[in-house]
């Protein structure tokens, strides 16, 4: 009794985990279906008619022994039927394999293009992402959705869903053939496959705890592997590598036991499977045996001989299933976070005002090719006004958290006019670099408004907004490519005269004319082969390049030598020339001739003024001055 | 390079030779089974003899038992094998590359040592795995397979001849053409991923460019290549399957016909029908397996391959063969030193160094980015060997120094240094597995670091977690520092290890260091002036040469650098610079 009452909870239980496995697949057929319908229905038959003329071939036994029979003790045999079998059998087999063959192809087109039209997908995806979610997940994680996860929704979709096609085919084909062969034998036969999936399935979950302990031990040993092979120059100069070979033998030991544990139970699935299918042949020659010799139900001989290797037939999807199920779950899983990818929130735009490019005629403004940039802003009522590009920051009262409940920014108010430069003063976490990712739009305010020449940004389009600010961050990104390519990528109509000229100003031409290609010299994505200052100097030009009215500098903290620094900081001066400027310091030197001075701390402007006002005040700016005084006087 | 790897099955060596054992005698009796079968059919159900029936389904109920029994117990010791010849690799690896030397380090990278650690290993042990069973279980059958087939009938063998040489021509040239193809795949998937590595992390770059359709373009591309060159190779491995088919297809209608021919004459009976059809299927799985072992093993090479690169490599410095333990004084000279990275005196990045430092003193070394100094010093503790002329700690040359002796004596603070997961008192203890309380709270005042850690609720035993992620810049700065301390070095190298503690706790550290270490050589590589401006002596490089040395006052009325230097660390201070 309590033994049937756990089965059927099994049972439930496997249907709701099953219930969301299909989903998945459910909506990769769906998918592909859309796009190659006529190729997958191909397919389909091709997979039918390949699987049918598979199992057809088994049971020819059965019609060639009877053609045989009656020629036995002849003298002159009449083979005439034997060969017309041999024949039809030919032919059956041979559109059973030219079927295979087109379907395989087939499939390779269908699951390449879906891949590739996935990956492409995920990638524009990608890129509408907010900022948020690259700051909230793992890089590491981002990138395994495109090896790892597409990976095994490939395997999936290439080998996964057509053996499951060609198993099930096979499977009713087998059945079909053997209730036609004898209905006797085809009941036990079937009644003994059930057993062998519930075996399947009770080992399999079984091993299914254990595998998850390798995988937590695994991921312990890539853990230390990671962190010590890391720390590799520190183990060295502290002569810790006895400690380090014994910490990670022992580690490993535990692996290699957790693993065991987990693949042993594994591994006898597939030799218990084919042990009970060999059981089931012995068996069915048992039985079947039985069976002619009592003459029951009219089973002739030639009946039995077809049947036993039938039962190979019959045992053999079923045991491809009970190996596929781990693939099958792994797959599926892939699959699903490449869904989810597919149906992250994207980045919301709402803004309507853009920006054109117009001059001035009879004291308006009017669109042109060639001209100023300004605003383009239409209103409610179907008017359209424009404003010049001028570069005024407003913050008006500005609250911001990154999550809810917990202000990063509390009321801030700041008002940057044309050309002023903004120096933002603080201790890490004060909140500093917050500020910059709310005006080009990263992320979006809680409350209060921010307002660019008078428009609130919420109208602005962000693709224009972000045209019209250039950033230079702490952490410079490059891109693969030449030094030209990346200085471009600001602006990728500019002329080579045009980014030797940003070069030249932003301090970077010196020593990119030292590199051996010079402006063509191709770059690694991280630039590994710059130094820190080099890559700063590159992202200093990339901004002049922009020319952008209103500039956001993140000052890096990292330090660079004082000559590269003298270029960095001479390259900063001339890009701040005649922009509105946001300046995140880092060194009170650098901003001393700012026109406003803001000292955050703990979310909120507590200080404000230009320099000679703050020192003046004796408050924290006097303090964190004086700091540094005594690091020039010393 | 299949040899190389297989040097370091050891322990695991007897499963792996179990395995194929076991995997004989679950061969064996499998291939009983069609044999017994038709005796069963022919003598037993066309004879009418239930007694025969029943013998001969005993035996084959034994047959398939005891099949289960072997397959379970090959199973069990291939991944016995596996999972001892991973781990034997790993610890081997991890062995070799603790005796690596820093440029061993630079050739490989990091993050190159710990894919090979991993995800290498993985892909080898998984392709081990099964070939250890498959690559004994397909021959092993094969051969079985014909032997009993030539049993019931010689002449069917013939058959077997016929195809067999079809289909393995087949295999190998499918193979053959197909592998080139992967490698491109593989290749292209490097591509893609640099590709996406570098738009995840400068998101913010792409956005505020609004380069987003031009990173889309590049994406394509790349994503266009796998789809070209993996779908070619893919197309061609799908021939494997008509491929098997057709050579089963002929061989069984051929069977069918020579059966069909005999059972008449009289020469066959009916159930060796049967027989011949199982061994025939047996017989192409075997093939078909053997070619998967084959592209099992090509596809773990390039993984093989990197494992035996790191196994392989010699740690370019080695102790000498009488080495000295005993470092007897922190005094230092260099003579005539060169240096390249790439050990050729032609490409020296430093050169025709001449510098003596006697014990105790208190040294700055200034240059810019690549100048070299970060390099000079590292010839101390040999972290690098100079490629010409000679390096000399406590009048001996360092090469005859026992190198752990040496570096216990000549204690450096990495430029990127890093504490470990584990408890404050853990890292310290890389320092000196005997260190005590008292020997801490000493070092980290020194290190000025005792504020902070009292702050810690739990002291000593406070979680740094990995990288220190849990605590600030400076804060790691000073605990590394004291970490270096407590080895109580002879030298003491600190390579701009505070560089992000502010200026009045540099000048603590500094002053510290002065007082209570007064005998130990201390080097100091800053970038700014006021860290070095008090030591005893400031060596100014330039381009991997000594452009000056002297003291402050010294080096600002007759080095150029220096005072190129020092007017502009001055700059920002307005009217500050008189002192």
């Amino acid at each position: 009794m309590t033994k049937t009452k756990t089965l059927q909870k099994s049972e439930l239980k496997d249907k709701k985990t099953k219930n969301k496995q299909p989903n998945t697949i459910a909506l990769i057929i769906k998918t592909i279906f859309k796009k190659y319908s006529a190729l997958f229905i191909a397919v389909i038959f091709g997979i039918i008619v390949s699987a049918v003329a598979s199992v057809f071939g088994t049971t020819f036994i059965n019609t060639l022994l009877g053609h045989i029979e009656p020629l036995i003790g002849q003298q002159n045999p009449d083979f005439t039927n034997v060969i017309r079998a041999l024949l039809t059998m030919a032919g059956i087999y041979g559109a059973g394999m030219l079927c295979a063959l087109l379907y395989n192809q087939f499939m390779i087109i269908i699951s390449q293009n879906t891949m590739r039209s996935i990956r492409n997908d995920m990638f524009i995806k990608m890129q509408k992402l907010p900022v948020k979610y690259f700051d909230r997940k793992n890089n590491g994680d981002i990138m395994s959705y495109f090896s790892n996860d597409t990976d095994t929704m490939m395997q999936l979709l290439s080998q996964g869903i057509p053996q499951l096609i060609n198993l099930m085919t096979t499977l009713v084909a087998v059945i079909v053939s053997m209730f036609i062969l004898s209905p006797i034998l085809a009941v036990c036969t079937i009644s003994y496959g059930v057993l062998m999936l519930f075996v399947a399935q009770f080992i399999g979950k079984r091993s299914v705890k254990y595998f998850a302990g390798q995988q937590k031990s695994i991921s312990e040993v890539n853990s230390y592997v990671e962190e010590m092979i890391g720390g590799q120059r520190v183990v060295k100069v502290f002569n810790h590598e006895e400690v380090c070979k014994q910490e990670f033998a022992q580690i490993n030991d535990k692996w290699r036991d957790a693993s065991f544990r987990a693949v042993k139970l594994a591994c006898t699935i597939m030799p218990i499977m084919s042990g009970m299918g060999h059981l089931l042949y012995v068996l069915i020659a048992l039985i079947g045996g039985a069976l002619v010799i009592a003459n029951v139900a009219g089973t002739t001989l030639a009946a039995v001989v077809t049947f036993i290797p039938l039962t190979r037939s019959f045992t053999m999807p079923i045991n491809q299933f009970a190996e596929q199920i781990n693939n099958f779950a792994m797959a599926t899983a892939g699959s699903r976070r490449i869904f989810q990818l597919l149906s992250e929130e994207e980045e919301v735009d709402n803004g309507y005002v853009t920006l054109v490019k117009v001059r001035e005629e009879n004291g308006e403004l009017v669109e042109c090719e060639n001209g100023e940039w300004a605003w383009k802003h239409p209103h409610g009522d179907g008017t359209l006004t424009y404003a010049k590009l001028e570069g005024n920051v407003e913050l008006d009262h500005v609250d911001f958290g990154y999550v809810e409940d917990k202000l990063v920014l509390k009321d801030i108010t700041i008002n940057a006019k044309s050309g002023e430069k903004i120096a933002l003063v603080g201790s890490t976490g004060a909140g500093k670099t917050t500020i910059t990712n709310l005006i080009n739009r990263f992320y979006d305010i809680d409350d209060g408004k921010i307002r660019y020449d008078g428009i609130n940004i919420n109208k602005i389009k962000k693709e224009d907004l972000r045209k019209s600010l250039g950033i230079v961050l702490q952490d410079v990104n490059l891109f693969s490519g030449t030094i030209a390519d990346n200085i471009r990528y600001s602006r990728p109509d500019a002329t080579d005269e045009e980014v030797v000229n940003a070069c030249k100003r932003g301090g970077a031409h010196e020593f990119i004319e030292m590199l051996p290609e010079k402006y063509n010299t191709v770059i690694d994505g991280d630039g590994s082969s710059l130094s820190q200052g080099q890559r700063q100097l590159l992202s200093i030009s990339r901004a002049i390049l922009a020319d952008t009215p209103l500039m956001i500098l993140d000052e890096a903290t990292s330090s660079i030598d004082t000559r590269t620094e003298l270029l960095v900081q001479k390259g900063m001066d001339s890009l701040m020339q005649g922009r509105t400027c946001f300046v995140i310091a880092h060194r009170l030197s650098t901003i001393q001739n700012s026109d406003c001075i803001m000292v955050l701390e703990h979310g909120e402007i507590i200080e404000r003024g230009n320099h000679d006002e703050l020192i003046a005040k004796g408050g924290r700016y006097y303090e964190l001055y004086n700091g540094k005084k005594a690091e020039i006087t010393a | 390079m299949f040899k190389e790897l297989l040097k370091h099955a050891k322990g695991s060596l007897k499963y792996t030779l179990l395995t194929p054992c076991l995997v004989t005698a679950e061969v064996i009796v499998e291939v009983m089974l069609p044999f017994v079968t038709q005796a069963l059919i022919d003598n037993g159900i066309n004879k009418g003899n239930m007694r025969y029936v029943g013998i001969a389904s005993g035996i084959l109920l034994a047959c398939a038992l005891l099949g289960m029994l072997f397959g379970i117990l090959s199973g069990w010791s291939a991944t016995k094998g596996s999972t001892g010849f991973a781990k034997n690799l790993m610890d081997d690896m991890y062995a070799n590359i603790q005796n690596f030397s820093f440029s061993n380090i630079d050739k490989f990278s990091t993050s190159s040592l710990i894919t090979r650690l991993t995800t290498d290993v993985m892909n080898v042990r998984q392709s081990y795995q099964m070939t250890s069973r498959l690559a004994m279980r397909c021959p092993i059958m094969l051969i079985a397979s014909v032997i009993m087939a030539s049993m019931i009938s010689p002449k069917v063998a013939l058959i077997y001849l016929g195809v067999a040489p079809v289909l393995v021509i087949g295999l190998i040239l499918i193979i053959r053409f197909a592998f080139p193809l992967f490698e491109k795949v593989f290749k292209s998937y490097d591509k893609m991923n640099k590709v996406v590595r570098e738009n995840v992390k400068g998101v913010r770059v792409v956005k505020s460019f609004n380069s987003q359709n031009k990173e889309i373009d590049k994406f394509e591309e790349t994503s266009g290549d796998i789809y070209k060159n993996y779908s070619r190779a893919e197309r061609l491995l799908a021939l494997n399957s008509p491929l098997m088919q057709i050579c089963v297809y002929v061989s069984i209608l051929l069977i069918c016909w020579f059966c069909a021919q005999n059972i008449v004459v009289g020469n066959l009976e009916m159930g060796s029908i049967v027989a011949l059809m199982s061994y025939t299927m047996s017989i192409l799985i075997s093939l078909m397996m053997f070619s998967m072992v084959f592209v099992m093993i090509t596809m773990s090479k390039a993984s093989a391959e990197r494992i035996v690169e790191v196994l392989k490599e010699e740690p370019s410095i080695t102790n000498p063969e009488n080495p000295v333990y005993e470092v007897e004084s922190g005094d230092i000279e260099f003579k005539n030193v060169g240096f390249s990275y790439v050990g050729d005196s032609n490409k020296e990045c430093m050169s025709n160094i001449n510098l003596s430092i006697k014990q105790g003193e208190m040294v700055g070394i200034l240059g810019g980015t690549g100048s070299g100094k970060t390099t000079l010093v590292s010839l101390l503790p040999r972290l690098y060997d100079a490629t010409s002329g000679e390096v000399f700690v406590g009048g001996r040359n360092v090469k005859e120094y026992d190198i752990k002796s040496l570096r216990d004596s000549v204690s450096v603070v990495l430029q990127k240094n890093v504490l470990f997961s584990g408890s404050l008192r853990d890292n310290m203890k890389w320092g000196n597995p005997n260190v005590t309380d008292e020997q801490i709270a000493e070092a980290l005042e020194i290190a000025s670091a005792t504020d902070f850690v009292n702050g810690f609720s739990d002291g000593y035993d406070h979680h740094i977690e990995q990288g220190g992620s849990n605590l600030s810049g400076g804060q790691k700065q000073r605990l590394c520092i004291a970490r270096a301390l407590i080895k109580d070095p002879k030298i003491l190298i600190l390579d701009d290890s505070t560089s992000a503690v502010d200026t009045a706790t540099d000048r603590k550290i500094k002053l510290g260091l002065r007082e209570t270490k007064a005998d130990t050589t201390k080097l100091i590589i800053a970038q700014r002036i006021s860290s070095v401006q008090d030591a005893d002596k400031i060596i100014v490089i330039d381009n991997g040469k000594i452009n000056g040395v002297g003291t402050h006052e010294e080096l600002l009325a007759n080095n150029t650098i220096y005072q190129e230097v020092y007017s502009s660390q001055m700059k920002g201070g307005a009217g500050n610079d008189e002192n």
